[in-house]
């Protein structure tokens, strides 16, 4: 059998064992527990009862987990070509950019609201804070981690600091870059998400898939909060493939790790 | 055999070195002691020595990557800094993985900023040298290791050096690849005769390829023999069972063993 194929069934077969797992589970559970695991049926009938706002909640979720993603993407290269153009700059400046990942979000989201306010802007702001660490912290050790050799032919070559910038270190930091983007792309959907919990705006029709799951939970609508966690691993996979197929494109030419024929 | 540095009388060597020595912190003992080294434009020269005898640092000093300590290093009457038409081959092929080879044999023109027009012409012929004109569009991955330290060459022959210096180029390869790479090698030298500086580990390699050979002594480096390879030209690979080619390669290898300290003395 076609490995390839192989490779995509498998999953495919796992969800379905877990499915069929889960209702069998349902049932030996005691009725009155049976809360804890639903019927897939009346999962089905959350999707069905609440899809257009669950629709509407994701696309919300989807455009700020991009937009705190992006904002991220760019900003880390800014970064990385600071923290990298000096060990000085990395001694003084990591430390902070430590502290920043490891502020808990549930302290930066009251800080939010009072400096910015509930709505979009706080949510961007918690999605890039939570999916900007592993891409600079990626991004520079790929300037850094240079070729001796490399280095070596450059200045044989009497290339100038941009030179060796742009046509050496940066061409070698791709890789690097793209590992970072595709950790921090699974992050970031979950960022947004959380991020609407804390710091949405819940005015009609403008949250995401956190305010959904907080409406779900205080009214103890189990299915529909699994409905929501769904949705939001969808949005998490979406990411993920845009981000995969976007590397393969850049590296697939030249970088084993993209190219897939193990050479 | 005679001894080359002991002949003050060539005009205007290729590379000149007076007393240069090179130590790598002030107290520390001398890598290289102070050496006197001319080199006549178009010899082919071997460097052979034990591991840690400083050829590879000679060879760095040579190409300006590293300043002597001492004494002074002259390539064409400038320092190796100034010096255009010098080119270096590193030991591995050290191309770029994200450019084709066209591209890589082209970096070091880029670098300089030379017009398009004159790049392209430079890649062409150097590809065609080293015969991999076909093979412009490949990525480094898809060459086998011969044909990556190929391209390697082809990069720095497109400098048009005077002074080519040679980093154990094919240390990583395979005898076959390594003989073949070799005799390609010998067969453009005598084409285009820039000056050579080879450093390697085969005592074959080197009586095949040079004109002459020096055996460095380790602790503190400095040369300890010098001798003038008197094989004729061209030599293609009959050479390899040549009597007198054979009685040469042991005789430098009785030479470097002379030098070379035994690894078992405790």
């Amino acid at each position: 059998m076609n490995p390839r194929l192989i490779r995509w069934l498998l999953p495919v077969v796992l969800a379905v064992l877990a499915l069929v797992g889960w209702q069998l589970l349902h049932h030996a559970l005691p009725p009155s527990r049976r809360f804890l695991l639903p019927d897939l049926m009346r999962l089905a009938a959350a999707f069905r009862d609440h899809g257009a706002d669950l629709l509407s909640a994701a696309r919300y979720t989807a455009l700020a987990a991009l937009a705190g993603f992006g904002l991220a993407a760019v900003v880390s290269v800014g970064a990385s070509l600071l923290l990298a153009s000096s060990a000085l700059v990395r001694a003084a400046l990591y430390p902070y950019l430590m502290a920043l990942q490891m502020v808990p979000v549930i302290i930066i989201a009251p800080i939010l609201i009072l400096w910015v306010g509930p709505g979009a802007p706080s949510v961007i702001i918690v999605t890039f804070l939570i999916s900007f660490f592993p891409l600079v912290v990626n991004t520079t050790q790929g300037l850094l981690s240079v070729d001796r050799a490399h280095l070596d032919l450059f200045r044989m070559g009497r290339a100038s600091k941009w030179q060796e910038l742009f046509l050496l270190r940066a061409p070698a930091a791709l890789p690097y870059f793209f590992t970072g983007l595709r950790i921090s792309a699974i992050l970031a959907p979950i960022g947004a998400l959380t991020a609407d919990y804390l710091v949405g705006s819940t005015t009609g029709g403008r949250s995401g898939l956190g305010i959904t799951a907080l409406i779900f939970s205080s009214r103890n609508e189990i299915p529909g909060l699994y409905a929501t966690a769904l949705v939001g691993c969808v949005l998490g996979f979406l990411l993920v493939a845009i981000v995969s197929t976007l590397g393969w494109l850049a590296l697939r030419r030249w970088h084993d790790s993209y190219a897939g024929d193990h050479k | 055999m005679p001894l080359a540095d002991s002949n003050p009388a060539s005009p205007s060597p290729a590379i000149r070195l007076r007393e240069v020595a090179k130590r790598f912190s002030s107290s520390g003992p001398d890598i290289l002691a102070p050496l006197n080294l001319d080199i006549a434009p178009g010899e082919f020269v071997s460097v052979l020595g034990p591991s840690g005898c400083g050829k590879s640092t000679l060879l760095r000093l040579m190409s300006g990557l590293d300043a002597p300590s001492a004494g002074e290093l002259r390539l064409g009457g400038r320092a190796p800094a100034q010096c255009d038409d010098l080119a270096y081959v590193f030991q591995d092929a050290t191309l770029l993985p994200w450019l084709k080879v066209g591209p890589n044999v082209e970096t070091l023109l880029r670098l300089r900023r030379m017009p398009a027009g004159e790049r392209a012409r430079r890649r062409d012929a150097a590809l065609t040298l080293v015969r991999l004109a076909d093979r412009a569009d490949a990525y480094p991955r898809q060459l086998s290791g011969g044909q990556r330290m190929r391209v390697s060459l082809a990069r720095a022959l497109a400098l048009e050096p005077r002074v080519l210096l040679l980093d154990e180029p094919f240390g990583a390869l395979d005898e076959m690849t390594r003989d073949h790479l070799g005799e390609e090698l010998l067969a453009i030298h005598e084409r285009q005769r820039w000056t050579a500086v080879f450093v390697t580990h085969s005592v074959a390699e080197a009586v095949f390829l040079s004109s002459r050979i020096l055996v460095l002594a380790a602790r503190p480096g400095r040369i300890a023999h010098d001798f003038r390879v008197e094989l004729p030209h061209p030599r293609t690979h009959q050479l390899r069972r040549d009597p007198a080619y054979l009685s040469l390669v042991a005789e430098v290898s009785d030479r470097l063993r002379s030098v070379e300290p035994v690894e078992t003395a405790a």
